[in-house]
């Protein structure tokens, strides 16, 4: 039976990790390698690392670290942020990059999820989606979350899918950095209505969290950043506790 | 040890590379006939779809240089789909070199592709030397290698299939060592052994 997956996320900034609460107020968690060596150690399933500064003038320093951290673990790896045309996806993959997330650059040209798909093939394409809940609905953000726009996270996510995307990595920005717990409602909705993946994102803070993902969110894999930087939670003690609840994990 | 990986338009190649980097091996990437028929050991490596990788081998002759091999060959996902008869995937004619047809995952229940981690069982050969039975390994694909004579290792994923096949000089992995942990990395140097 296929494992659910623990996926541990840097976020970087400058060559550190950073981790913020709803999308802000940053502040440093340390070293990525070092971090994504230790995880890889600690039994983690996978990596994203998704660079939240990244601009035009710093793609190489990017490319490099991709590099640097490719070569060091034996695991699969995602790399994202300002990803917007095919020449950025192709150096992130010739860096050493598995997969490759994009979002804002996705929703404002979809075409662009088909053509990645059909270049490199739909399981490199992890097409990223920030959603918050308004109103009735909740709703896609743009650009590291501060431009709203008028469609909804599962037309979207049907969207994207539709044009190829392998795996959708959904963070809730009502969730991120609360602790609170994973928004489940509506993981559970988007992962029951598209046959590729789910990666849930925006409020782990217990094991009990992750449990609830993966069975109330129905999840295929759950992310999470701060629990794991500030060592709160053990990744490998996460997946023994995950494994006595009958969840399938590898250990 | 001249390991040589073959370069063609379906491979995450950079993943192949440092997995043998990390193992202390140097690989060479080359679409060259000659360097891959004077290699000791070959990878064929692969992501992607298989029509167009097809057409690709055919248009650089590498189909046929790759058939007739008689140094261990490692096929990896794609790479090894292609090095069975037939892919349901573009109705695809492969290389025929294991008796198999690749079939697409049919489930209304499980998520096709299947991506992420699961068993390797009834493991039945030395590349699977010092690999316990029901390890780990990562899979990405949305088509699969029927069990048959050939299979050295199952997985069950909607049925039972082939997650590893050989005949004679060609093995072919439906996952991905590279990518698999410490697990990948002694069926890698297991290959590196044969």
């Amino acid at each position: 039976m296929l494992c659910k997956r623990i996926i541990p996320c840097l976020d970087i900034k400058d060559g550190r990790t950073v981790k913020g609460i709803h999308f802000e107020e940053l502040r440093d968690a340390g070293d990525a390698i070092e971090l994504a060596v230790r995880y890889c150690k600690e039994g983690a399933d996978e990596l994203v690392f998704l660079d939240i500064t990244a601009t035009n003038d710093k793609r190489k320093t990017l490319s490099e670290l991709v590099t640097k951290i490719a070569s060091k673990i034996n695991i699969p790896f995602t790399v994202g942020g300002g990803v917007s045309s095919l020449e950025d996806v192709s150096a992130l993959l010739k860096a050493g990059a598995d997969k490759v997330a994009i979002n804002t650059a996705a929703f404002k040209n979809p075409q662009l999820i088909y053509e990645m798909a059909h270049r490199f093939g739909s399981q490199c394409v992890v097409v990223g989606i920030d959603i918050k809940f308004e109103g009735a609905e909740w709703y896609v953000y743009l650009n590291g979350g501060r431009i709203k726009t008028e469609k909804t996270a599962l037309a979207w996510t049907k969207e994207a899918v539709a044009l190829g995307a392998g795996e959708i990595l959904l963070t809730s920005m009502d969730s991120d950095g609360t602790k609170d717990g994973f928004s489940n409602d509506i993981t559970k909705l988007i992962s029951e209505n598209v046959n590729v993946p789910v990666i849930a994102s925006g409020g782990a803070g217990t094991i009990k969290h992750f449990e609830d993902v993966f069975t109330l969110g129905k999840a295929d894999a759950a992310l999470a950043a701060s629990v794991f930087h500030y060592n709160e939670i053990h990744i490998d003690d996460l997946k023994k506790e995950l494994k006595r609840k009958n969840i399938k994990v590898r250990l | 040890m001249n390991l040589v990986v073959v370069k063609y338009n379906a491979g995450n190649i950079t993943s192949v590379d440092f997995a043998f980097k990390r193992i202390g091996i140097d690989v060479t990437i080359t679409d060259d006939p000659e360097k891959i028929r004077s290699a000791d050991k070959i990878i064929f490596p692969g992501v992607g779809e298989a029509s167009s990788a097809m057409s690709y081998l055919k248009e650089k002759n590498l189909d046929k240089v790759i058939k007739e091999l008689k140094q261990p060959v490692l096929g990896i996902c794609l790479g090894m789909q292609l090095m069975c008869e037939f892919s349901e995937e573009g109705e695809t004619e492969c290389l025929g070199i294991f008796n198999k047809k690749v079939k697409h995952f049919g489930s209304k229940e499980l998520k096709v592709p299947q991506i992420g981690w699961n068993n390797i069982f009834d493991l039945k050969s030395p590349l699977f030397k010092g690999v316990q039975e029901d390890s780990f390994v990562y899979f990405v694909h949305g088509y699969y290698a029927e069990l048959g004579e050939n299979t050295i290792a199952t997985t069950d994923y909607i049925l039972k299939y082939s997650s590893a096949l050989k005949k004679n000089n060609f093995y072919g992995t439906q996952f991905h060592p590279e990518k698999s942990g410490s697990v990948g990395e002694q069926i890698l140097k297991n290959f590196i052994n044969l």
